[in-house]
């Protein structure tokens, strides 16, 4: 089985996150980023999928530069091999353009099996499965929380607001998982040294028969008009309950503050 | 004036808060028009017309919740056809995202996600990065398809007398791929639901695995229970009640965190909180940073003390 991981390389969520000046787009080149956390846990599920049977883990990536990061973090967790798109066209593309610059690698891939995380750690938005899904005309179950593969036959659970789901496809088909759906694994030694020798191919949008106006940010179907900042939260009231009258305190300021 | 499509959320036919709230959104661009998916609709007309749905579509075809999202898309599709919308308003959850996706593809039509706000324009706010920026967009082409967060407006009662109107859709086979095959509702806990919830009080690792404190300073304030992912992760408390980036993101009138440190991926689902209050015994704990009160001490001795003396005040 060709099972792809598709990992994204994003701005570290515990430092400085910032928007580019110059055309509002995130700044992925000027700060410290690593491969998406969710997304680790997309690698650990095909890696015990793998473990389970016979296959090959290959991690996909659309991104700048700095993005061979992640993929080379998935090899070190175990994968394969490592596809990274990268092509100065694709900058700020939106997760319509980058569903469809992947939907293209993944058919050149010739993938059975697609993995996706739950959502991007700076995006958030959750969609790229699902586009993927939709222009590949595969199956998707999404958002599994835990994911039995048994043959042909992908089962999840998903957990919902009201209810929690059991949802099967076939291959082959998409799936993203939730961080509920494994513990990901750390790169051991042997793993990092291993990693060194695996084959990554950095393809381009020629390779994938994409033009360049169909990505990047002139090609978006959306618009950033503006950014702001947060106003700085003004600094609150704190007290020590030293004395025990920290109860009290707070009750009081809830009252003052209507919520009784 | 232009149609605007507003997908009705609502569960096993009640219709919910959310929904309200999409409405009166949709009237700032145009005529809402809502699709109801399942059934219910005819029952759900009072409280959608109260929020001034023209038109209530409703689609039956139970094949639409027999299989995971794609149908619910290819059916809207279908609807978009017919009443030419110039914006798709649906609510801001894994399934709606899901279905914002792929209609965003079917119907080649710019999408934003997690909209905070939306005016006219459409303009939409969202906020990113843990809510460190507020970000303000437009759709440039096709229908502005837009996913929007509960609380993003207050629902302001605008009384119509609609009608339902059965629509029949076609499923594609393609569309029936990922099968559910089992279901089992959660059980309701009396308390309010949290992302509609006015008052939240979330217990942290800091709670040591005991939630009653937690529960009933919540119950004493008529609040929704949250809970970090260290707790959940610690198996404490169901993982439906995680605030932040990958559990629930809320925004509610008062936060209260007992125990928690205020990591950025727990900030990220409740930063826009409009006050903020916290319980820790650590003075330096970072969610003291977001506070608009504070106390330092052992939430197991103030939270029992505090859940006293409100239910004293209060009676
Ligand atoms: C990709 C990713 C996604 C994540 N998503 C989320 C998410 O959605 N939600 C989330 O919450 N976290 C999330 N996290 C985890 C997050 O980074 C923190 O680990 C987590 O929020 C910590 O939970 P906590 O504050 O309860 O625990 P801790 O950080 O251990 O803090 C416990 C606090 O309790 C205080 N305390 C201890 N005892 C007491 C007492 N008796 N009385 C009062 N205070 C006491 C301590 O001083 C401390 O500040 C995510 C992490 C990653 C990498
Ligand atoms: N540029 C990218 N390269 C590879 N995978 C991506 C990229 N963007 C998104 N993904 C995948 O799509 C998932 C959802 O992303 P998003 O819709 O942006 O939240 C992520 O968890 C990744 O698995």
């Amino acid at each position: 089985m060709k099972i792809v991981v598709c990992a994204k390389f994003v701005p570290d969520a515990t430092a400085d996150r910032r928007f580019r000046s110059e055309d509002n787009t995130v700044d992925r080149a000027g700060v410290d980023g690593l491969l998406s956390e969710l997304d680790e846990y997309a690698v650990e599920t095909a890696l015990t999928v793998k473990e389970a049977g016979d296959a090959e883990v290959t991690i996909l990536t659309v991104g700048p530069e700095q993005a061979a990061d992640a993929v080379k973090k998935g090899l070190q967790m175990g994968a394969d091999a490592g596809v990274h798109v990268l092509d100065d066209a694709i900058h700020g593309s939106d997760a319509v353009a980058t569903s469809l610059v992947l939907s293209k690698a993944l058919a050149k891939l010739e993938a059975d099996l697609v993995v996706f995380g739950m959502g991007s750690t700076d995006g958030s938005m959750g969609v790229v499965p699902a586009m993927v899904s939709e222009r590949l005309g595969l199956p998707a179950v999404t958002l599994g929380s835990e994911v039995t593969v048994d043959g042909n036959t992908v089962r999840i659970r998903r957990d919902g607001d009201t209810a929690s789901d059991t949802v099967e496809g076939t291959l082959p088909l998409v799936l993203s998982v939730s961080d509920q759906a494994n513990e990901p694994r750390y790169p051991s030694f042997k793993g990092i040294m291993a990693a060194k020798k695996k084959p990554v191919e950095t393809w381009t949008l020629a390779d994938l028969e994409v033009s360049a106006d169909q990505v990047g940010g002139a090609s978006s179907w959306t618009e950033v008009v503006e950014v702001t900042a947060r106003p700085a939260r003004t600094a609150g009231t704190i007290v020590t309950d030293e004395d025990g009258s920290g109860a009290a305190q707070l009750v009081e300021f809830l009252s003052t503050n209507k919520f009784l | 004036m232009s149609n605007v499509l507003v997908l009705v959320d609502h569960t096993d036919g009640t219709v919910r808060k959310t929904t309200a709230e999409l409405l009166t959104i949709a009237r700032r661009l145009g005529e809402p028009v809502a699709v109801f998916i399942g059934d219910g609709a005819q029952a759900a007309l009072p409280a959608l017309g109260q929020y001034g749905a023209t038109k209530v579509i409703a689609l039956t075809n139970p094949e639409l919740s027999q299989y995971l999202v794609a149908p619910k898309a290819e059916a809207l599709q279908q609807v978009a056809a017919k009443i030419e919308p110039s914006a798709i308003l649906i609510s801001s959850n894994a399934e709606g995202k899901e279905i914002a996706a792929r209609l965003a593809v079917k119907l080649e039509s710019g999408l934003i996600t997690d909209a905070v706000d939306v005016q006219e324009g459409p303009v939409t706010t969202q906020s990113v990065f843990a809510g460190n920026y507020s970000v303000k967009s437009k759709i440039t082409k096709g229908t502005a398809i837009i996913t929007v967060k509960p609380n993003a407006a207050t629902p302001e009662a605008a009384e119509t007398s609609p009608e339902v109107e059965e629509f029949d859709v076609t499923i594609s086979d393609a569309a029936k791929t990922a099968k559910i095959t089992d279901s089992k509702p959660r059980a309701a806990t009396g308390r309010p639901e949290l992302t509609e919830a006015a008052i939240i009080v979330s217990g942290g690792r800091g709670t040591g695995g005991d939630f009653a404190p937690v529960e009933a300073f919540a119950d004493s304030l008529g609040a929704a229970v949250g809970a970090s992912r260290a707790a959940v992760d610690s198996g404490w408390y169901p993982h439906a009640y995680q605030v932040g980036q990958t559990g629930k993101t809320v925004s509610p009138q008062l936060y209260v965190a007992a125990g928690i440190s205020g990591a950025i991926q727990h900030r990220a689902g409740m930063q826009t909180s409009k006050t903020i209050v916290a319980i820790n015994k650590d003075n330096e704990a970072p969610i003291f940073e977001l506070v608009d009160f504070g106390v330092v001490g052992d939430l197991h001795k103030v939270l029992p003390t505090a859940t006293q003396e409100v239910t004293n005040r209060k009676s």
